[in-house]
């Protein structure tokens, strides 16, 4: 199992390399590497995997019930979300299924609702109703004042978004696919094996080339001579309410699309907490991911409307993503067999959802490159730690505290991260090398006190786990 | 889970032991409530004085450092007869007052006469204040502060902003130099500072320390680590304050879960919306002075010995 962080890169060449450690990327790495045969690389130049927009979405499982039909992404969605509903269920990933209502506040929304539903059913997503507001009511009874009515999407989901890139790539590592971490992409040539990638830790060859590097995908296609399209970072920010409010709301409130753009969700996560977002600014600095005074106050305005109880819960944390936009209205999926090149461009907030199917397109584009998949065998399972509510934690568990006592002793209080979680953590496949990264992993230092009281002590096992 | 293994019984069960609930165990002991237990979530008891480093506490003739009061108030409870378990974390009601608690000797559910919450209170954090900005690393509690510098000697950068102007903010900025790191400035909305004239005057005279008041922190900068963050002056001027490390101290709020988990309200005194579960100290009045907990604790016994006594 390899995983680089620093140092000189291999000399080895490889078959395949995946630019990009997101979602999109590590589910590619883990579906080439149910092919033994291949040489697989994955170079991030993060220092963890999720590091860019995939860290910062809304932790949908999408049914793809308002996609465009009959495009790309519509299939993607579509395809992807039962792959990943699968998946899930068998790695551990913590998904629940709590159901989605767009709710209408005006007679414009109301008016609305039925093209949509009837958009759904186009989208092979069938089982979707309209709810007059008695009804609505009666399933939402915090909602604000004033709702008309509502779709109910039953199959809308939610669910741990870094626990599912995690899981990609951790079975990717143990199936022999190499990870560079801190590895960014400088430039790309031809060289006699195929590409030549200049990059901060040396030079990588390799014979076919994935392009999933997020924002960032433009630059390295415009390197490989295309202008195909160009990435407008568009910035969302969220704000994750305590576990407290976690009861104000049982399904994921989606805004109506209107001609005047799409609204704020309200949406409960798997961590059992509540989650009110997103903003959408498009901007031009790829780095922009603070949030902003008006943002914060936008989304407080909004959500007070829809759920004005949760205002009065504290905030545990307020994150802003940048969501990697274009001109497209589609996914910009191509790929360029004279050049042995796939690119997976304009993957937006969809992308989650969709990563398996995107996963599985983009290998079948390989082989139309020339690339020999060769024999399949499928990877060992991956066994996930569980940071969802709806499912036991370990703290709850007697027979795992009984067989070890370190899960009883918690750390981390307001999400109830034990010692024994944190350990097993840090020594994991694909270790974090950062505290953020331990938290995405554990939970640790994530809750309402945002480390009051365990901040010092997580910190403490950190740096004796990494001297 | 814990369905099928015994419910152990206890006639007071204390959740949390800092000061206040400290106070009232050794009170209800010393008076044969019967058995009387202590949980406390953290490794050690005694609460926030535990790393609270700097001395004001005991009394003027007995005068003690935070840890030696933490000593001192857990020693007069098991003294009394009251037993004080540390690394043992309350989960969640299972009846009017029963619990169900973890340790590393496993789940158990314990069963009391009488349940004192005693839970304390937090600061808030940067999150909660709604503070914009990037996600750097650099970002502290004084509660964080102080147990990184004061049980682990953790390092915490080299300048540091200290948000706030009250006590806790010069206790604050005392650890940060305390760990060899400079204060930048204190910020403060307010127009003056929340602390006694000398204390601010001693800070901004012997140690230098600039006190910005009617100024609010409008963003934090940088990635990876913080890079400064920018502040707000009432007049509308902005300025960017270089440095490593920002310190939110103060305002503090109850870290009242337990009682929101079963819908108890609570009050300013000990009793509570439901009968035989009291509270004490910092869940009713978030950020007071050790001192004050201990007293509020041993009034709380007052009232539950009167529970127990025509009770049920």
């Amino acid at each position: 199992m390899t995983v680089t962080a620093e140092g000189a890169l291999p000399e080895r060449v490889y078959d395949v390399t995946v630019v990009g450690a997101g979602v999109v990327g590590c589910a590619v790495a883990r579906e080439l590497a149910r092919r033994p045969g291949l040489r697989l690389a994955v170079v991030e130049a993060q220092d963890d995997v999720g590091q860019g927009t995939s860290k910062a979405n809304t932790a949908i499982l999408h049914t793809g019930f308002d996609a465009t039909p009959d495009s790309l992404e519509a299939r993607l969605v579509r395809e992807g979300s039962r792959r990943l509903a699968a998946y899930a269920a068998e790695s551990g990933i913590p998904v629940e299924r709590v159901g989605a209502l767009l709710v209408a506040w005006d007679e414009d929304q109301l008016a609305a609702l039925p093209r949509l539903a009837e958009k759904s059913e186009r989208n092979d997503c069938p089982d979707i109703r309209l709810l007059g507001a008695d009804e609505l009511y009666a399933r939402e009874p915090h909602l604000g004042p004033g709702a008309l009515g509502a779709l109910h999407v039953p199959g809308e989901s939610i669910i741990c978004p870094w626990t599912t890139t995690l899981a990609y790539a951790t079975q990717a590592v143990r199936a022999g696919v190499d990870l560079h971490l801190n590895t960014r992409v400088h430039g790309v040539s031809r060289s006699a094996d195929g590409h030549r990638l200049t990059t901060s830790r040396g030079t990588l060859h390799t014979r076919h080339l994935v392009n999933a590097a997020g924002l960032h995908a433009d630059t390295l296609d415009r390197a490989l001579g295309h202008d195909d399209f160009t990435v407008t970072p568009r910035r969302g920010q969220l704000i994750v309410h305590d576990k407290l409010a976690r009861s104000l709301v049982r399904h994921i409130l989606l805004p109506v699309p209107t001609a005047l753009g799409k609204g704020v969700l309200i949406a409960p996560t798997v961590h059992g907490n509540v989650l009110l977002g997103p903003t959408a600014e498009d901007l031009h600095d790829k780095r922009a991911t603070g949030s902003t005074a008006e943002g914060i106050a936008l989304l407080r305005e909004k959500g007070g409307r829809i759920l004005p109880a949760l205002l009065d819960e504290e905030v545990t944390a307020v994150y802003a993503g940048l969501r990697a936009a274009t001109e497209h209205e589609d996914y910009r999926i191509t790929a360029h067999p004279e050049q042995a090149y796939v690119t997976v461009g304009g993957i937006r907030s969809t992308g989650l959802t969709a990563s398996m199917a995107i996963a599985a397109h983009v290998a079948a584009l390989l082989a139309d490159t020339g690339l020999d998949l060769g024999p399949t065998r499928e990877p060992d399972p991956v066994s996930m730690p569980n940071l969802g509510e709806a499912f036991p934690r370990p703290c709850r568990r007697l027979e795992l505290i009984a067989a070890d006592p370190e899960y009883g002793t918690l750390v981390c209080h307001c999400e109830r991260v034990s010692r024994g979680e944190i350990r097993d953590a840090l020594a994991s496949t694909i270790p974090p090398r950062t505290l953020d990264g331990l938290r995405r992993r554990t939970r640790a230092r994530a809750g309402r006190c945002q480390g009051f009281y365990c901040g010092a002590a997580v910190r403490q096992l950190f740096e004796e786990a990494r001297t | 889970m814990t369905a099928g293994r015994a419910v152990r019984r206890v006639d007071v069960l204390v959740v949390g032991a800092g000061p206040a609930g400290l106070a009232a165990a050794a009170r209800l002991a010393a008076a044969g409530a019967g058995r009387v237990e202590v949980l406390d979530r953290e490794a050690q008891p005694g609460g926030v004085p535990r790393h609270c480093a700097h001395g004001g506490f005991g009394t003027w003739v007995h005068p003690l450092t935070g840890p030696g009061y933490a000593r001192l108030l857990t020693r007069g409870a098991t003294r009394a007869g009251a037993v004080v378990r540390s690394g043992v974390t309350v989960l969640d009601w299972v009846g009017t007052r029963t619990l169900a608690t973890v340790s590393p000797q496993g789940p158990e559910t314990i069963d009391a006469g009488a349940v004192v919450l005693a839970t304390g209170s937090r600061e808030r954090p940067r999150a909660a204040r709604l503070v914009p900005g990037t996600r750097p690393a650099g970002v502290y509690t004084t509660g964080e502060l102080q147990q990184a510098v004061h049980l682990f000697g953790h390092s915490i950068g080299t300048r540091a902003v200290v948000v706030g102007a009250q006590d806790v903010s010069y206790a604050a900025a005392d650890t940060v130099r305390a760990a060899g790191a400079d204060v930048v400035a204190l910020v403060t909305e307010h127009p003056r500072a929340g602390t006694a004239r000398a204390r601010a005057q001693w800070a901004r005279l012997r140690h230098g320390v600039p006190l910005l008041t009617d100024t609010t922190v409008a963003e934090l900068l940088g990635h990876g680590r913080l890079s400064g963050v920018r502040v707000r002056h009432r007049d509308g001027r902005t300025a960017t304050l270089p440095c490593d490390t920002v310190v939110f101290t103060g305002d503090f709020v109850p870290d009242n879960e337990l009682a929101r988990r079963a819908g108890i309200k609570l009050a300013t005194g000990p009793h509570t919306s439901r009968p035989g579960v009291f509270a004490s100290g910092g869940v009713l009045h978030p950020g007071q002075r050790a001192r004050a907990a201990t007293r509020d604790g041993a009034q709380a016994a007052g009232a539950v010995l009167e529970w127990l006594a025509d009770g049920e």
